[in-house]
């Protein structure tokens, strides 16, 4: 096992059950990007009840409330301590090669021979910035959401906020409270109301089915995977951080940024079209969980069904802006994050980068898994509660390996 | 999917059969698309296009299309032929409009009758060089599209808004492209 975070250790906990002999390797401490790669008031977006693993519920509380950094690394270590995880903290991963009969996992700690390795080292190990950041003038701080840690870090004076997934819209929520004026580019995003008839949206997500849709049933897996994370956050007042409440909060939307020339920033002009994707989208899904409610006939449980405004467009959305004005002080670039392989010495990734694999059975590399990968074989792969199921397939299908591939040795 | 009763005169079998085989073969999915101009005589000018690249190899079209651009009589021009700025209306409606039939044919919905009108709204202060702030180019363009389907107003909505996503024309109007412009 690589990584001993919550994928990696839910694995683990399954291997264990099934009395099959195994090690977790960690860079850091169990939970590490957890403690040292997150801003200072992140919250889960997911409620602390569906903060669930395999054999390890949410016993707080406050069940419906959301868990801040340090809760969370608190509830991982608990969780690694109670499934007795064989964690060797502080081992990074040097490199990772076939063997004669396996793989060799090199650490700085030396070497380790298995038969079959698991890469649950997570999904945003890598902050992804555009091109476009080599055009940024002189004097404007970038940042990653990585680098970021609260709003007082930053240069007083407007901020250009890059992207509009959960990361983006909560970073550009706290940058405007902070008082500094705040700017957000918008391309595509998917829109979700915190509570929908009076239960989280992550309720429906979870209770619907719709979260467990498996990998193989979805029509564009490509597109599913690629998805930018939902607009929500995790607050006590179970507010809804979509584009609206921004906008009346006083950020600025704008376009995607397409360009910088001669240090001016080009946002792109189909901006009401990407608000009319995700308010259809999420229109479609409201209309799903209605149909499963009405179905269940859990009509008479939950409020009516509700109907949100769509997007409001700008007054006058801006097509550039002069980045030399001085208007911009900072840019935080939200565009997203993708794994760290460059430790993997087996040729299993595609031309863009990407771990080729089959609902986390990695292909052409026969005893190699990943896990915590975005719709690895579930919609809801990537939340901590969906580790459980991923990691229970992915240790069946293990253990077949295991019990075919017996070699004379 | 495509459903067998529904045709809008796209082969969309062929389509996505097309996009499975480009798939792994990023260098034929590079194409150049490329026209030539005439000047005539005024603001008066001949455009063709016939050839173009694609598909690892040199392409034609099955006969060569002429257009006419001028200015209109009020620019004290002759009025041979639409505006430039005319045809990018031109393009973008018939790109959006191809894009529209394309994901009906996709999504299963036949359609009826598609109809798009568009509106550039330009500030002449610009071209003209009166106010250095206006813009030569558009400020907004607005297309209305009326369109007869069998399916709901919020799929009709969808059809339009995936069409935009995958437009070509869309992009390059609301996007800046680099445009180099050479003298030999």
């Amino acid at each position: 096992m690589i990584g001993a975070g919550h994928a990696g250790l839910a694995v683990s906990r399954v291997l264990t059950e099934r009395s099959i002999d195994h090690v977790v390797v960690e860079r850091g401490e169990v939970a590490n990007s957890w403690r040292r790669e997150r801003w200072d008031s992140l919250r889960l977006l997911t409620p602390n009840w569906q903060s669930r693993l395999p054999g390890y519920a949410y016993a707080g509380t406050d069940p419906d409330g959301f868990m801040s950094m340090p809760e969370l690394i608190a509830h991982i270590a608990n969780f690694a301590t109670a499934a007795s995880a064989p964690v060797r903290t502080h081992t990074n991963v040097t490199a990772v090669r076939r063997s004669d009969d396996g793989y060799q996992v090199r650490t700085e700690h030396g070497a380790l021979e298995c038969r079959c390795v698991v890469l649950a080292s997570g999904a945003a190990n890598i902050a992804r910035v555009p091109q476009v950041r080599r055009a940024v003038p002189e004097g404007i701080e970038c940042l990653t959401a990585f680098e970021y840690h609260n709003a007082s870090r930053l240069p007083a004076g407007g901020v250009l906020v890059v992207g509009a997934s959960a990361t983006g819209v909560q970073l550009a929520d706290e940058i405007q409270r902070s008082g500094r004026r705040v700017t957000l580019c918008v391309g595509e995003h998917v829109r979700l109301p915190r509570s929908y008839r009076g239960r989280d949206v992550l309720w429906w997500m979870e209770h619907s089915g719709v979260w467990s849709q498996r990998y193989d049933e979805i029509d564009d897996l490509e597109r599913a995977r690629r998805l930018p994370s939902p607009q929500l956050v995790g607050t006590p007042e179970h507010s809804t951080l979509d584009l609206n409440v921004l906008q009346a909060a006083g950020v600025e939307i704008v376009g995607r940024l397409a360009a910088i020339r001669d240090g001016r920033a080009l946002f792109s002009g189909g901006l009401r079209n990407q608000f009319a994707l995700a308010d259809l989208k999420m229109q479609r899904l409201l209309e799903t969980f209605d149909a499963w409610a009405r179905e269940r006939a859990l009509d008479v449980d939950v409020g009516p069904p509700e109907r949100f405004e769509p997007t409001r467009p700008p007054a006058a959305s801006r097509l550039s802006l002069d980045l030399r004005r001085g208007e911009i002080r900072s840019i935080v670039w939200a565009t997203g994050f993708h794994p760290d392989y460059r430790w993997l010495e087996v040729p299993v990734l595609d031309r863009k980068g990407e771990l080729r694999h089959d609902g986390g059975v990695v292909m052409d590399a026969p005893g190699m898994y990943a896990i915590g990968l975005p719709v690895l074989r579930r919609r809801k792969s990537t939340f901590i509660i969906g580790a459980e199921d991923d990691a229970r397939d992915l240790v069946g299908h293990l253990a077949g390996y295991l019990a075919r591939d017996v070699r004379t040795g | 999917m495509a459903e067998a009763n529904v045709n809008n005169g796209v082969n969309i079998d062929a389509l996505l059969a097309a996009r499975e085989a480009l798939k792994n073969a990023p260098e034929a999915a590079k194409f150049t698309w490329r026209a030539s101009c005439k000047w005539q005589n005024g603001t008066h000018a001949t455009s063709t296009v016939q050839g173009f690249h694609g598909l690892g190899d040199e392409q034609r079209h099955k006969t060569q299309f002429s257009f006419e651009t001028d200015h209109p009589e009020v620019f004290a021009s002759e009025d041979h032929g639409a505006t430039p700025v005319e045809l990018v209306l031109v393009g973008l409606a018939s790109c959006l409009t191809a894009g529209v039939a394309t994901v009906a044919q996709n999504r299963g919905i036949q359609l009826r009758s598609v109809e798009a009108k568009l509106e550039g709204k330009m500030n002449l202060y610009g071209i003209l060089g009166i106010d250095s702030d206006v813009r030569n180019g558009y400020d907004d363009i607005k297309v209305t599209f009326k369109i007869d389907a069998d399916a709901s107003k919020k799929d009709i909505e969808a059809l339009v808004a995936q069409s935009q996503k995958r437009s070509a024309v869309y992009d390059i109007v609301t996007n800046p492209t680099n445009v180099i412009v050479e003298v030999v």
